[in-house]
């Protein structure tokens, strides 16, 4: 059988975006091509390997690592990242005992930015909810191992505050440059459920 | 509960993975965007507070069904 003739009508979800898409559109509030270009950015352009530049130049340049930890929005946007999500970036430093990892327990705040739009798993409940009850059974499941000698601090974002991990340099990556230590960045480590 | 791990960050695309798995998705995305530009300034907050609200209502309600029932909330509320 053949739907060629018989298209498969849109689903209820679908029936509701269109309707408010037109609503929006007559009121006015819809300039043209901005959908398109705004969702084609987050898919293209915007991802996690801003946020691993900002790592690897965090990594090279001291001064410009102090600037990042002092004003994470600033120091983003010397590299010209900047943008929606993207107004009060707070970074955070793993450091041989502490180990920070980001969470919205309320919805899906995430730093833009740097890190695109979150990953789904960050978005579903499971993770919002234990996430802060038991971190480190957690991340141990996503296969993120930690001695029970590190600390971890779990940090809610909100309005006030999108996080970034700042992950500790790997050991042997000293003969790198900034370029090569980008491309040894996950966004997983930027969130804090991975180590490098 | 399950968590639903996806794989690795960088293949396929160096964006992590794909954002969006319908059309829709992508659209509701795109249009929430709009109305906080032009009848916000910017200001994404009146819609966080809504998406708050739409997953407070129902935990188990797939996410960007959660953001239709958040814009259709904000468009109510806002024109």
């Amino acid at each position: 059988m053949t739907t060629e003739h018989h298209p498969i009508p849109p689903s209820p979800v679908e029936r509701r975006v269109a309707a408010l898409e037109e609503l929006l559109t007559e009121k006015g509030y819809v300039p043209e091509g901005f959908i398109e270009e705004f969702t084609r950015t987050y898919e293209s352009d915007v991802g996690p390997m801003n946020g691993a530049k900002v790592v690897a130049r965090a990594w090279v340049d001291p001064d410009y690592k102090q600037r990042l930890l002092e004003d994470g929005t600033n120091a983003i946007g010397e590299l010209g990242f900047g943008g929606p999500e993207g107004h009060h970036i707070v970074v955070v430093e793993n450091t041989p005992d502490v180990h920070n990892v980001v969470v919205c327990t309320l919805c899906s705040c995430y730093p833009w930015p740097v890190l695109g739009l979150p990953p789904r798993w960050y978005k579903d409940p499971p993770y919002r909810a234990r996430m802060v009850r038991e971190p480190r059974v957690l991340l141990q499941e996503m296969g993120c191992d930690l001695t029970d000698d590190v600390d971890i601090r779990v940090w809610d974002s909100s309005a006030e505050a999108r996080y970034l991990v700042l992950p500790e340099r790997p050991q042997g990556s000293e003969g790198l440059d900034e370029d090569q230590l980008a491309a040894l960045v996950t966004r997983d480590s930027m969130i804090g459920v991975g180590r490098l | 509960m399950q968590l639903d791990v996806d794989g690795p960050a960088a293949p396929p695309r160096s964006n992590g993975e794909l954002v969006f798995d319908a059309p829709w998705q992508a659209r509701v995305f795109g249009l929430a965007a709009a109305f906080v530009q032009t009848r916000f300034e910017g200001d994404r907050e009146p819609f966080r507070q809504r998406l708050i609200a739409a997953i407070a209502t129902d935990p188990e309600r797939p996410y960007w069904e959660s953001w239709v029932v958040a814009l259709e909330d904000l468009v109510a509320r806002s024109t």
